[in-house]
């Protein structure tokens, strides 16, 4: 068993990094860290700093302002360290893609691990994704050895 | 085998059951903390080994120093505080076992001692080059400059009590002979001051404005990262288990194993109830500002330090106050 992701996994920290939302992904993003969902129970808990993070929740549309200051941000992360888009937009910049600001994906910036989709997602949807995004990974690991 | 290698061997020993058992049992009280919270949450809260999770992942975590940070204080400041609860711990142990060989002011080294932690995460707050650090930084050393004003005329009633006593050791005998220093109105209103002095100590709310999440984001520890952050974390973990340790030998008799094993099982009771006292208060009261919890403190919980001594000082003619 490979200690180290199980370790990873067991702790998610979560850091909640909002580039141009509309805010309404964040709502939901909050409302699953809420006692009704209560990620607690899997270990998930929200950060403050993007130094604890191990997981980052991207919501909005990456445009030509936040995708720089975007990747800086994710360049602070202690390494490893997932990437998560959450809505619609971060994962296909739905309908800001005609936009005079140059909105793009958020894999078009950085590499993402996990894509939520949804307008907004649901927190049963984040819940999952983060479920499957821990599968997978461990998966991985399993084959490698 | 001469002396100096036995009493060296016998400190080392001591030291590492000081940290084994504050960590264990830290890593309880942490858990059985954010448990209880949940509760009163009405969740289900962290499985039983979270604490172990969170910081395995952070001793595999990459650490990060941050451009134009102090590299040396950076890194050495959380070391300095998990030695400092180390030792104090080990005195506690070591005193709690052989109450008769305990050094002279063995209880000034211990309050000196415990107010290191807070130290250190001063040092690393300003080591680290960051602006909201800095300000956790200055508000942990405004906490540490308020609450050790009651937390020392709470320590002065005990050594009234204890007829002028500066060793641990002499304490715990005076109240094995006696009775608890707690079991008398001027205790008990010194023992209610150093609960409160614990919360501001522990950095736990109300008096969390140092490490405040939704305000400074973690203020003092915002730059850290991978294990210099285990180890902060580590350090506050065992403080949890040290701190209602000193109260329970100053306060409420020690641990008075030799008579019977039994008083094993009730110090950990008496434990729990600080703990569940302290979860309470914190899921109770939202946080203060800063320049508040100065003037409680100062202007509330001071006054009280300095009738529970004048009480002390009268109880030496009148028993039971």
């Amino acid at each position: 068993m490979n200690l180290k992701l199980k370790a990873l996994t067991k702790s998610l920290w979560v850091f909640h990094l909002a580039a141009s939302p509309c805010n309404n992904c964040d709502i939901e993003i909050l409302d699953a860290l809420t006692p009704r969902f209560d990620l607690e129970r899997f270990g998930i808990q929200l950060v403050g700093s993007v130094r604890h993070a191990d997981a980052i929740l991207v919501t909005g549309s990456m445009n030509r302002k936040s995708s720089e200051r975007l990747k800086r941000v994710i360049g602070q992360a202690a390494k490893p360290c997932f990437v998560i888009a959450v809505g619609n937009c971060s994962c296909s910049t739905e309908m800001f893609g005609k936009s005079y600001n140059e909105t793009k994906p958020l894999d078009s910036v950085v590499p993402v691990d996990a894509y939520i989709v949804g307008c907004p997602p649901k927190p049963e949807a984040m819940i999952q994704a983060v479920a499957a995004l821990v599968e997978a990974k461990l998966a991985a690991a399993r084959k490698q050895v | 085998m001469n002396v100096a290698v036995m009493n060296t061997l016998q400190a080392v020993g001591f030291l590492a059951i000081g940290f084994i058992v504050a960590a264990v049992v830290g890593m309880f009280a942490h858990w059985f903390d954010r448990k209880l919270t949940a509760r009163i949450q009405w969740r289900v809260g962290p499985p039983f080994f979270q604490p172990v999770w969170d910081f395995l992942k952070l001793l595999t975590k990459e650490v990060i120093v941050p451009e134009g940070a102090s590299r040396f204080v950076f890194l050495a400041a959380p070391l300095l505080g998990l030695a400092a609860v180390t030792v104090v711990t080990a005195i506690l142990i070591r005193t709690i076992i052989f109450p008769a060989q305990s050094f002279v002011g063995d209880l000034i080294v211990v309050m000196y001692l415990l107010t290191v932690p807070s130290q250190a995460v001063i040092l690393g707050a300003f080591a680290s080059a960051n602006p909201l650090a800095s300000l956790g930084g200055s508000r942990e050393m405004k906490l540490v400059l308020a609450y050790e004003l009651p937390f020392i005329l709470a320590i002065i009633v005990v050594l009234i009590k204890a007829g002028g006593a500066i060793r641990i050791g002499e304490i715990i005998q005076y109240q094995a002979a006696s009775r608890p220093v707690v079991a008398s109105v001027s205790g008990a209103l010194a023992f209610l001051i150093s609960l409160l002095v614990m919360q501001a100590k522990l950095a736990k709310g109300p008096f969390d404005a140092p490490e405040a999440e939704t305000e400074i984001m973690g203020g003092a520890y915002i730059e850290y990262s991978g294990v210099a952050l285990g180890v902060f974390k580590l350090t506050q973990w065992m403080m949890l288990f040290t701190m209602p340790l000193f109260l329970i030998v100053v306060f409420l008799g020690g641990i008075n194993w030799a008579g019977s094993w039994l008083n094993v099982g009730y110090a950990a009771l008496e434990y729990l109830g600080i703990l569940v006292v302290m979860v309470l208060i914190r899921n109770t009261n939202p946080r203060v500002r800063i320049d508040q919890a100065m003037k409680f403190f100062w202007a509330m919980v001071a006054p009280f330090g300095v009738v529970a001594i004048i009480l002390a000082f009268l109880g030496l003619r009148f028993r039971g106050l």
